[in-house]
């Protein structure tokens, strides 16, 4: 998508601004299940989306090549495959690649080519490995020299799924009642003045971290300036896109727990911080003080996910819903309570957190691997 | 179960059960709007999974349950019905009411009874963020929201009149309150909170105050109102420790706009 401004900002607004519905379902026992559920708690937030957008990021959906990148490629034209295709295989040896199966649905209009590459971990021509900062230099290619073609994911055992349309309808479009995996985040977009495009619709996607959001960032251009210097670019005039990259460069790059990245994005308030022990308030300043650039002011509630975890957090003073509940091994979070309601009548527990105050579902063998990690740090 | 549509029995008294399954919110409502046309009064709604606007556009007093959780701004400009949910509410509940009466059975999201101008509200558990935000007061119209449970961020901003009484029964002996910026902007009405609350906790548009006589009595109703709902024993939540909050002066933002 070279001219990728016109299709995300065809009026060149400084924001897109965006009302939504969000909803996610982890088990964090890892067991797949079915997309069902969450299909039918993001439609009954069907009123919260206006049909320019619908989306799913599915986890560990791909486990019998779970250690392959998985590319979902969107292409608006022929000629964007070819030259996709030919990029691809100039840099990497394909393990396989097939177009995404998909559904004949009555409210989507003329879909663009969906088709999915898996590249092995030894698949680089010119590297011994395939790493991730070698996946998204292929991602930024595609998405902003290639016209016509845009990466909708490029994660492991990971994918996103979005369109034009309403979730259901996404959702039938892609077939996602056969695909099983255990973690699902679902979008239904409502954008106010910017047309739907496919790749405009959420989740928005680095490797495997996917962002849904509702609301907007009104520091969008404060953070983009700041994430650009790590090499990022910024094309969307969307919180998505400067969500998912901040969350990719304080916890993959620096190696920081995502409840730091959480604290990062939405900070305690000064007068806060002076009633705080030492060690918190030290902690707080620090990071304001090295990441202040990537505060995000404004009201949005986002769901972030990646391999093994999915986040939800609102702003700091909580102008947009969300609602979190557990019941078993299932987390679920949602911008209605009905939605989570609908799928599991019965929960352990319902609540909503406070503004600022990230809700974190980790998969159990990741909490106790990182125990152990702990363990062996301090023995 | 009761088939999905409503057999209309002119007595006014008989209950009817409509099924919200799979319906829309706009099926529904104009489905409890033809029920009340035709002659019904007391309405049981079954399996609600967040249709909205439940309660709203009836120009008479009807008695309505509810079974499951509502969508947002359930009872909105409500003008007289009575509402009992079973179950948690969403946002905006009780938003801009104008008469009437909702029992929650559980607890309520966001600004529950934003902008209310008269009215009741009573909710068993914990509320959300800026509850009773915007409410108002005119004559002998007094909005009134009575919460069992504590209340998170902004309770009570920009208050012009009305009634918000925090009760905190689920706190633990010696818990305070966790909400911060309580009554910012507040320039009418009250606030009784019954267990502690820091300085810091509240707007710069809020004085605390002892409570009058006057204050007592009316706690004593509402509370014994309160306890009837819920099982409560009125007397022991009335021997807790009550402070009244109240607007420091009549247009706190009054230099703000206007120099």
């Amino acid at each position: 998508m070279k001219n990728i401004e016109q299709w995300n900002n065809p009026y060149n607004e400084d924001k897109v601004i965006a009302a939504c519905g969000l909803f996610g379902i982890m088990d964090t026992s890892g067991r797949a299940f079915s997309g069902q559920d969450v299909v039918k708690g993001i439609t009954n937030m069907h009123d919260r989306s206006n049909g320019l957008g619908g989306g799913f990021a599915a986890y560990g959906i791909y486990p019998d090549c779970s250690d392959h990148y998985a590319f979902h490629v969107m292409y608006l034209t022929p000629r964007a495959r070819e030259e996709t295709e030919a990029f691809f295989t100039t840099s990497f040896r394909l393990a396989s690649s097939q177009e995404l199966p998909t559904r004949k649905t009555k409210n989507i209009v003329d879909p663009p080519l969906m088709v999915r590459y898996f590249i092995p971990p030894d698949g680089a021509r010119n590297m011994d490995f395939v790493d991730d900062d070698c996946v998204t230099r292929t991602v930024m290619h595609i998405n902003y020299c290639i016209e016509g073609a845009f990466v909708f994911s490029s994660g492991k055992n990971m994918g996103v799924f979005k369109g034009v349309g309403y979730p259901e309808d996404i959702a039938n479009f892609f077939r996602l009642d056969e695909y099983c995996g255990y973690m699902w985040v679902a979008h239904g977009r409502f954008p106010t003045n910017t047309p739907g495009w496919w790749g405009g619709a959420h989740p928005f996607n680095i490797l495997d971290w996917t962002v849904v959001h509702n609301g907007e960032i009104s520091s969008y251009g404060i953070n983009r300036r700041f994430l650009e210097m790590y090499g990022y670019r910024c094309t969307m005039q969307t919180d998505t896109e400067v969500v998912a990259y901040a969350v990719d460069l304080l916890v993959r790059k620096h190696h920081l727990p995502i409840e730091v990245a959480a604290r990062v994005m939405a900070p305690p308030f000064w007068e806060e911080m002076q009633r705080q022990s030492d060690k918190e308030r030290a902690l707080n300043m620090a990071l304001r003080q090295t990441y202040g650039s990537l505060l995000m002011n404004g009201p949005f509630t986002v769901i972030v996910a990646h391999q093994g975890e999915m986040m939800g957090l609102g702003d700091r003073i909580r102008l947009r819903p969300l609602t979190a509940a557990t019941k078993d091994d299932l987390v679920f979070l949602s911008s209605e309570e009905s939605a989570i309601r609908l799928v599991c009548p019965e929960l352990d527990r319902v609540w909503t957190p406070m503004g600022g105050e990230p809700v974190i579902a980790r998969l159990k063998e990741k909490r106790e691997q990182e125990a152990m990690a702990a363990v062996r740090s301090t023995a | 179960m009761v088939p999905r549509s409503a057999h209309q029995d002119p007595n006014a008294d008989q209950v009817v059960q409509l099924d919200a399954a799979g319906l829309h919110y706009r099926q529904l409502n104009e489905l409890v709007r033809a029920t009340v046309a035709g002659g019904m009064r007391k309405i049981k709604l079954l399996n609600v999974h967040g249709q909205r606007y439940i309660g709203t556009g009836l120009d008479l007093a009807v008695d309505i349950e509810v079974f499951g959780t509502p969508g947002n701004d359930l009872g909105a400009f409500m003008r007289g019905s009575r509402i009992l949910v079973h179950g948690n509410v969403q946002d905006g509940c009780g938003n801009t009411m104008d008469d009437g009466y909702i029992t929650v059975e559980g607890r309520a999201g966001d600004i529950l009874g934003l902008a209310a101008r008269g009215g009741k509200i009573f909710v068993r558990d914990n509320v959300g963020y800026r509850t009773g935000i915007h409410m108002k007061e005119y004559q002998e119209k007094c909005p009134i929201v009575v919460i069992g449970g504590t209340a998170q961020d902004f309770l009570g901003e920009y208050m012009a009149g009305g009634i918000i009484v925090l009760l905190g029964l689920n706190l633990d002996s010696g818990e305070f309150h966790q909400c911060r910026f309580v009554g910012t902007g507040m320039h009418g009405g009250a606030v009784y909170i019954r267990g502690q609350m820091r300085e810091t906790q509240l707007g710069k548009e809020v004085g605390v105050q002892e409570l009058s006589p006057e204050d007592k009595e009316l706690l004593r109703g509402l509370i014994m109102e309160f306890s009837g709902h819920f099982g409560y024993n009125g007397d022991e939540i009335l021997s807790g420790t009550f402070i009244k909050l109240i607007p420091r002066h009549l247009r706190p933002y009054g230099r703000l706009y206007a120099y």
